[in-house]
């Protein structure tokens, strides 16, 4: 590896880490700690909202993982990336403003006090916290694992070292700065995720000698490349339809994004958020992924999907301008896992310790608690990062579909139909997160579907049915 | 029952609106992002046409459907959203 890629990465790791020192700055002006940490205060604007919400979803899947996939599939795989366009304008237009207008009402500072305040229920709480804790925890590890393997596949640095520059690039400003710190580097993650895309496109296009000429290299390797399908024909429309679902509509059950759609200052924030949000996701999603394709016929037989992205990043760019464009996927990795990091510990500080263990806690002792617990758990993660145990990469498996399964209804019926009660909520919860953990162990893809379409179904049928039998005896009880 | 004992807040109500038309635009977006991707693409791939150098189903299903989605999306927020106040008893004063 030569020092010309490995600096400008080294330029972006320290850019990002004073962005995140300078807006930490602001943090103790607020009006209360526990909403300036961990909501920015409500405060966001729509570049920084849109940024930060497509960066948040944005994640190592989305620069390393899906052009991987999309290099073996082909366009078909394009296509089904595509349905991620979808995030950039359903997630805030659906939780709108009723949730906005409604989390304030309630004072919410994270979902699960929305959550709280709407079902008036202890076990409510108790799921949403524990779910919240167990499957973002082990998805932010996993993350850690991927961004300390990037770095050191780019620099040749040990794994120790790679995880440990990771490390401490990250928690230093999330532990100190809070929400507007990790909102502030998004924005500036999520610049650097756009102009990544756009370089590495123009090039790959350039590289394979324009695209009726990469289009037709591919269509005489093998004609399935250039259909819907799949290189074997493998991609059925029911199978691809069904991703809408996972990385689609059901992004407005994931804590992480929705815990966004409370943050941003007035009405207006939110309609930029939603036109800068689809511009932004949808070109990064089409350019990634189509980089993935093009690259095959300039770099054909790349067996190890994860390497195509960097591969090809350094075969057709100058090298300190392959740095540039990766430091992309690192941007995806660090704007993910801040946020993960930033909202675990809030369901600690806010959701556990405040609500049930110390109601009365001091401001002191709040702001002590919150450093604190971030600051643990990312030392926490970092340790597990080392040789990551069989239970988290096991739990990392649900974390995406499973949270959606489990959240989607209890938020989304939560806001529109006031018959919703908690018993409803608490058995959709338990009905998503089991049923998807049962049929990803015994019947992934069900009827050639993404795993997660059915346990979305079966809890919303749970919420639907159990809300509406015990209507009375709620009713009953909120007469008295 | 709530709606009983207060008003509904009028906020809802456009809250509720521009739901529904997030719901209308990803159901635009389904049927324009499969009709084309399926009804242009499903044929013998010697036989494609092609726009740009891409595809033709391609074009138009991701492409030209992206395009029409950040045009729908932005006609929408101009004209039928509507802004209005978060905080408690902004309008009522």
């Amino acid at each position: 590896m030569n020092w010309q890629v490995i600096a400008p990465l080294l330029i972006f790791l320290i850019i990002i880490f004073l962005v995140g020192l300078w807006s930490s700055r602001k943090i103790d002006t607020g009006s209360s700690f526990l909403q300036d940490y961990f909501l920015g205060g409500r405060q966001l604007g729509g570049f920084i909202l849109a940024m930060t919400m497509i960066a948040t979803y944005g994640s190592a899947s989305s620069f390393i993982g899906g052009p991987g996939v999309a290099y073996t599939q082909g366009l078909g795989w394009v296509l089904l990336a595509m349905s991620q366009v979808v995030t950039g304008y359903f997630v805030l237009m659906v939780l709108g403003k009723k949730f906005a207008i409604t989390a304030r009402k309630y004072n919410a500072v994270t979902l699960i006090d929305f959550l709280k305040e709407r079902y008036n229920s202890k076990w409510v709480v108790w799921l949403s916290s524990l779910s919240i804790i167990i499957f973002l925890f082990s998805a932010m590890a996993a993350q850690w694992v991927g961004g300390a393997r990037l770095i050191e596949s780019l620099t040749g640095l040990s794994y120790l070292s790679a995880l440990f520059i990771f490390a401490a690039s990250v928690m230093v400003y999330v532990v100190i700065g809070g929400f507007r710190a990790v909102a502030v580097t998004d924005a500036v993650q999520g610049g650097i995720m756009f102009i990544g895309t756009l370089i590495l496109l123009i090039a790959v296009i350039v590289a394979g000698g324009g695209i009726p000429n990469i289009i037709s290299d591919l269509s005489s390797e093998n004609p399935n490349l250039i259909t819907p399908f799949g290189f074997d024909g493998g991609l059925t429309p029911l199978y691809v339809s069904s991703f809408w679902i996972l990385v689609g509509v059901g992004v407005v059950g994931l804590p992480q994004v929705a815990v966004r759609a409370m943050s941003y200052k007035n009405a207006r924030a939110m309609h930029r958020a939603i036109i800068i949000g689809t511009i932004v996701v949808g070109f990064i999603m089409l350019g990634m992924h189509l980089i993935g394709v093009f690259a095959r016929p300039i770099l054909p037989g790349i067996e190890v999907g994860d390497k195509v992205m960097p591969m090809i990043a350094m075969e057709v760019l100058p090298p300190w301008l392959a740095g540039i464009v990766l430091a992309a996927p690192m941007a995806a990795i660090m704007s993910t896992v801040d946020s993960l990091l930033l909202l675990v510990s809030s369901a600690i500080v806010k959701d556990v310790y405040i609500n049930y263990i110390k109601p009365d806690a001091e401001e002191g002792t709040i702001k002590k608690m919150s450093f604190a617990v971030t600051a643990l758990l990312g030392i926490l993660v970092c340790i597990m990062a080392l040789s990551p145990p069989d239970l988290l990469i096991w739990l990392n498996l649900f974390s995406f579909g499973g949270l959606e399964a489990a959240f989607i209804w209890p938020v989304v019926l939560g806001l529109y139909w006031a018959k919703g009660n908690r018993y409803g909520a608490v058995s959709s919860m338990i009905t998503g997160t089991a049923s998807y953990i049962l049929f990803h162990t015994f019947y992934p893809n069900a009827f050639g579907m993404n795993t997660v379409v059915l346990p979305i179904a079966l809890s919303l049928a749970a919420y639907v049915s159990v809300s509406l039998f015990t209507e009375k005896s709620i009713s009953a009880a909120a007469d008295i | 029952m709530k709606k009983g004992k207060h008003k509904k807040d009028p906020r809802f109500k456009i809250a509720e609106r521009e739901a529904w038309i997030g719901i209308g635009l990803v159901l635009f977006n389904f049927i324009w992002w499969f009709g084309f991707a399926y009804g242009m693409g499903s044929g013998p791939a010697d036989e494609y046409t092609y726009i740009m150098g891409l595809p033709a189903w391609f074009f138009w299903s991701c492409v030209a459907g992206f395009i029409v989605m950040v045009i729908l999306v932005t006609a929408a927020v101009k004209f039928l959203f509507k802004e209005v106040p978060f905080e408690e008893g902004g309008e009522s004063e």
